[in-house]
């Protein structure tokens, strides 16, 4: 078999994202201060003990990084983990079952989806406390119907297919239909959104600790460093730069990677592309 | 005009108000969440139970929860939307000024977007899978990539502090003139346009490109018509429906993308005054903001659906 | 007469490949059509024949300089009018199209803009190259809407694509390809996706509209039949090559290559019809139908009977509830009354009433091969399921079974491995045979198998499945609308039209006159391969409505 060139734009995108995430992992071993230690000067330039300069109470700026991409990384995983174990379960059941359920689920998700999810959460976390099970909670929910609507579409479009009228008539029970027949032909797509729903997460969740409502200090977020920073560039200090930075390579890495796995499902196993 | 157009549209306005309906239960829903007493919170931990109990008699929070329900709808419905916990004032006036604001900066930055993105989504198309076609996808991944407070700053950096063309706060105040109003904005406009840009151009290229691979468009070229024609006589019209969806759904997302944007900018909207009240747990404000917004957005959702249902000829000529 | 007859096309050593960009491999180019020459004079019909993948449509979109996908002509000359059109540029070439030459499709129903009127299409070619202004384009449109037959000439411009039928598309799209008075057009399978009783009138039309116009017309279609009304020369392609090329009779009547002897001997197949057995394998009772809250009956007190080993032919157009007829009997459609007996026992009218052994009994073949099997699943899994799954066979057994099966649909064991990606047509349908075989049922319905397959290719499942039902005993319950499969392997016959049952008995009987109308419509309609056919049916037709 052939060996298919991965493009370049997609090795770019697994080196970042596989770089960040080596970070969240290590985050305690790798950081060279603790995370909230008042270290130098307010607002010191980049220098050899603080290679990116210190923040606006004057902690090291490189171990708040790192100790925030452990915390990004970690809320955004398990909010994507929630969003697309509970989405795509109920996408597909909703699909393959039909009826009363599926006219439940998706007039349910109608709703949710009604209103813009930043509204939701914000009067959501005007009563609730802002604990990370919260967060999770709440941007994992929220990205769950979008989820939902993508895998119920892929799922209804497979249904209606030849070889599982044919595995329906064989006498096969739903959860053959569902993970033999089914499941193989939505995975890629799937995979795809995966990434994006994550990109997604972040984006919120970077919103949100920005806004205040998300992760709280002394804990590091991105979102978070950009709010406690921005006052700096007013003075021209390019400190909030920095964390909204990384977000903005994480995201556009796992888009390239998503763009790639999307590019690649129009070659059916061993067959010319579809 | 024929009755199934009428019935459909008739149909579809009837299920946004249920869902606007339904939105609203949601939000009072969500704000009743609150664990622990809101005449409580109010008077502090030192207040007396009678106070506590006046208080709660005085807003009505013995009543059940439905009551207190319909009773908030009705109000805000005809406009009351109360008093704020943070400082007693009446809602509605400081609303209505905010509520202006934000629809102020929408507008410029729909009037500067949507043109630009179907403009390009025209040439991108035009150019498929040429040089210009590939860098416009490229940019357009980037921007729907990066946050918005990212842009915001780098812009504000590059432009309000180095250069000092524009000034790094926008605020706006009665009385300014439209000239001053508009500088104010340049900035806001500017990310909120990046933010939207992308995502519209690209479900715009999509679209017609998907019209393009249709049957009929092969037929125009083998009639010996130009490119432009085609694409203006032929595929336009059948693009249009998609197009208006996107355009309204894009709109539909800026108006939510405005809240972070008047947060960087301190711009005098009512995003920023529902953050402000978020952080202050001030549940009448956050109500009211979030219905607005929710109405908005639906309102505007409404409009895409009806445009595309009215763009359909096959219902506006049925058989 | 006039002049000599001049020449309006001639196509030499025409040459076009396409090139292939296979994900992760190099690409590479294909030929698609390979030295193919012809000429075409003024007035005359070239009949393009050959089967899916011939070049016939590559050919005829040539004269118009244009390629389908990304293919391009990369070597030979087009000469129209007597100018190389291949040297004349993009500007040239759209000086051309439409006003020289047009092209009618293959479906009307996409090719016309959704969105605007029928007549603003038609006359938009005489329009846009100047060859008349608006009034005498829109008169000359009425012209010829009336010569073609469509309802209402002088108001039917106004409707919109999706309120006129596909038969009246289709020649509103010959309307549409004449309107600019062209020299040539080509038609594209300009009456495949057509019923037979349309299909007829639709050919009438064009053929016509052909010699009253004086134009000349590339006719490509891969139905020989057709193609002996129509045209007046032959030329058959395969693999991008030109096979054989001669006049029509020489081309029917003494075809002088293998492959154009096998094309027009296709429909031979003999099988002599059975008597029917006392007890019948499969009883459908007055069994009648609707679909969920709607009013109108899709089957109607439906009566028939299929013997072991046997084959019924269901035959009937599109809306006569043939295949609605399947779902019922399988159950993924429970009738409203009536009710099917198999092997002796009432089924439970819904597919979830039914036990494994009621399902094993009861398979199904479907039309389309590349949907009928998961994509993802290969050959070996494919038709290993039902071994599995009924029989609980497994490891090597399994596998023993189906080499077994693989050797029964004339495959080797080599395509265990493989995925229906990988197949051709023809062998897709056969591994959704051996899966339908792989369960031991007593009954096969095949819904439409052969319709979407080349004639040739068709013949071979058609040789198979009889082959299989002399070995295995395997009735057929065989749904179609074609009516020469019909012949070649029913025992008997049941004739639909509108939810009912028209016409019901052993071959013989219901294939003899005296015939119901609806059965002679249909019988008459089937395009014989005799020259002047087409002449004799259409003025038989109107001798009987001018009578009545």
């Amino acid at each position: 078999m052939t060996r298919r060139r991965i493009p370049v734009s997609a090795l770019i995108g697994l080196l970042f994202t596989g770089g960040f995430v080596f970070i969240a992992l290590f985050a305690p071993w790798l950081a060279p201060h603790p995370n909230s230690v008042v270290v130098g000067d307010v607002w010191a330039p980049a220098s050899a003990q603080h290679w990116l300069g210190t923040d606006n109470i004057g902690r090291d700026l490189l171990s708040r990084m790192i100790h925030g991409t452990r915390v990004t990384l970690t809320i955004a995983g398990l909010a994507t983990a929630l969003s697309f174990g509970v989405g795509s379960v109920l996408g597909f059941v909703a699909a393959v079952v039909g009826g009363w359920l599926d006219q439940l689920l998706s007039r349910g998700v109608d709703l949710l989806m009604a209103i813009p999810t930043l509204i939701f959460a914000l009067v959501v976390l005007s009563v609730l406390p802002t604990t990370i099970t919260v967060l999770v909670l709440v941007v994992g929910t929220l990205d769950a119907t979008r989820v939902f609507r993508l895998s119920r579409a892929l799922a209804a479009d497979i249904n209606v297919m030849d070889y599982v009228e044919a595995a329906r008539l064989r006498g096969e029970k739903t959860p053959w239909i569902v993970f033999s027949e089914i499941l193989p032909n939505a995975l890629t797509p799937l995979v795809s959104e995966l990434g994006l729903r994550f990109i997604f997460a972040v984006l919120f969740l970077s919103a949100l600790s920005f806004i205040g409502l998300g992760v709280q200090p002394p804990d590091a977020d991105w979102g978070n460093m950009v709010k406690e920073n921005k006052e700096g560039i007013v003075f021209g200090i390019p400190a909030a730069l920095i964390p909204a930075g990384a977000i903005a390579v994480l995201t556009i890495s796992v888009n390239l990677m998503a763009d790639w796995v999307l590019n690649r499902t129009t070659d059916l196993k061993g067959g010319r592309g579809a | 005009m024929p009755s199934t157009l009428i019935a459909q549209v008739a149909r579809r306005v009837v299920l946004g108000v249920l869902m606007l309906l339904g939105v609203s239960a949601l939000i009072f829903a969500g704000t009743q969440l609150l664990p622990g007493d809101v005449a409580q919170s109010i008077l502090g931990q030192e207040a007396t139970p009678e106070a506590v109990a006046n208080l709660r008699k005085e807003m009505g929070l013995n009543d059940p929860a439905i009551t207190r329900y319909a009773h908030w709808l009705g109000g805000a419905v005809t406009g009351d939307f109360g008093r704020a916990l943070s400082n007693g004032q009446p809602i509605s006036a400081t609303l209505g000024k905010r509520l202006y604001n934000t629809l102020f900066l929408a507008f410029w930055a729909a009037l500067v977007s949507v043109p630009l993105a179907i403009g390009l989504g025209i040439i991108a198309v035009r150019h498929r899978n040429g040089f210009i076609d590939r860098t416009i996808s490229g940019l357009g991944l980037a921007s729907v990539s990066l946050p918005e407070f990212f842009v915001g700053y780098v812009l504000m950096y590059f432009f309000a502090v180095k250069l000092q063309w524009v000034s790094s706060v926008s605020t706006v105040f009665d009385g300014m003139p439209l000239s001053e109003r508009l500088g104010a904005i340049v900035l806001p406009v500017a990310v909120l346009t990046m933010a939207v840009l992308a995502h519209m151009m690209r479900m715009t290229r999509a679209a017609i490109m998907n019209v393009m691979q249709s049957a009929y468009i092969e037929t125009a070229e083998l009639k010996g018509l130009g490119a432009l024609r085609i694409i203006y006589r032929h595929a336009l019209p059948n693009a249009l429906a998609p197009i208006i969806n996107v355009v309204m759904l894009n709109l539909a997302f800026l108006v939510v993308g405005v809240v972070v944007v008047e947060v960087i900018f301190v711009y005098p909207g009512m995003g920023q005054f529902l953050v402000d009240h978020v952080s202050k747990r001030d549940v009448p404000v956050v109500q009211a903001c979030g219905l607005i917004f929710a109405t908005v957005y639906i309102g505007l959702n409404i409009v895409a659906d009806i445009a595309g249902i009215m763009s359909n000829p096959r219902l506006r000529h049925p058989k | 007469m006039s002049a000599a007859p001049t020449m309006v096309l001639e196509i030499r050593n025409l040459r076009i490949e396409v090139t292939v960009r296979p994900p992760g491999e190099k690409p590479r180019d294909i030929l698609i059509v390979d030295d193919v020459s012809l000429t075409l004079q003024k007035g005359r019909v070239l009949g393009l024949i050959g089967e899916s993948g011939a070049g016939k449509s590559t050919v005829g979109l040539s004269a118009l300089g244009y390629g389908r996908g990304g293919v391009r002509i990369t070597g030979g000359e087009v000469w129209l009018n007597g100018r190389d059109i291949l040297q004349g540029g993009a500007k040239g070439l759209r000086a051309l199209r439409g006003r020289e030459v047009s092209y009618v499709a293959q479906s009307a129903a996409a090719a016309f803009n959704p969105s605007h009127r029928l007549m603003k299409q038609v006359v938009e070619t005489a329009l846009h190259h100047g060859v008349s202004n608006r009034q005498q384009a829109e008169q000359r449109a009425i012209a010829l809407f009336r010569k073609l037959g469509l309802p209402d000439p002088k108001n039917f411009g106004q409707r919109f694509p999706h309120q006129v039928s596909g038969g009246q598309l289709q020649r509103a799209m010959t309307a549409m390809a004449l309107c600019a008075q062209p020299d040539l057009i080509v038609f594209d399978e300009p009456t495949t996706a057509l019923d037979v009783t349309t299909q007829i009138d639709v050919l009438a039309a064009i053929k016509d509209a052909i010699r009253d116009t004086g134009v000349a017309a590339l006719y490509i279609t891969h139905d020989l039949a057709v193609v002996a009304q129509v045209s007046d020369d032959i030329m058959v392609l395969r693999h991008g090559k030109m096979v054989e090329l001669g006049e029509t009779a020489q081309i029917i009547h003494a075809p002088r290559q293998e492959y154009t002897r096998a094309l027009v001997s296709v429909r031979s197949i003999a099988h002599d019809e059975q008597p029917p057995t006392k007890q019948p394998l499969l009883s459908i009772r007055n069994v009648t139908a609707r679909y969920a809250g709607r009013d109108v009956k899709v089957l109607d007190a439906v009566t028939c009977d299929l013997c072991t080993g046997q084959t019924l032919a269901i035959v009937g157009e599109s809306g006569s509830g043939k295949s609605t007829l399947a779902r019922v009997i399988t159950g993924l459609l429970a009738p409203s009354q009536g009710d099917i007996v198999f092997n002796g026992k009432t089924l439970p009218a819904r597919l979830a009433g039914r036990d494994k052994e009621d399902l094993r009994g009861l398979q199904m073949v479907y039309q389309m091969a590349d949907v009928a099997m998961n994509p993802r699943h290969t050959v070996g899994k494919i038709i290993g399921r039902p071994l599995e799954f009924y029989f609980g066979l497994r490891g090597d057994e399994k596998k023993r079974r189906v080499q077994q099966l693989l050797d029964e649909i004339e495959m080797g064991s080599g395509y265990i491995d493989r995925y229906p990606a990988e197949l051709s047509g023809g062998q897709k349908q056969r591994v959704c045979i051996a899966r339908a075989l792989a369960a031991k049922p007593r009954l096969i319905i095949c819904d439409e198998v052969t319709s979407a397959l080349d004639p040739l290719v068709a013949d071979g499942i058609l040789k198979l499945l009889l082959n299989l039902q002399k070995i295995e005993g395997v009735a057929y319950l065989y749904i179609t609308h074609d009516l020469t499969t019909v012949r070649a392997i029913a025992d008997s016959i049941a004739v639909m039209y509108q939810g009912r049952i028209v016409r019901y008995g052993p071959k013989s009987q219901v294939l003899t006159a005296p015939f119901d109308d609806y059965t002679d419509l249909l019988l008459s309609s089937v395009p014989e391969m005799e020259l002047g056919w087409l002449e004799s049916t259409i003025s038989r037709r109107r001798m009987e409505s001018a009578g009545h």
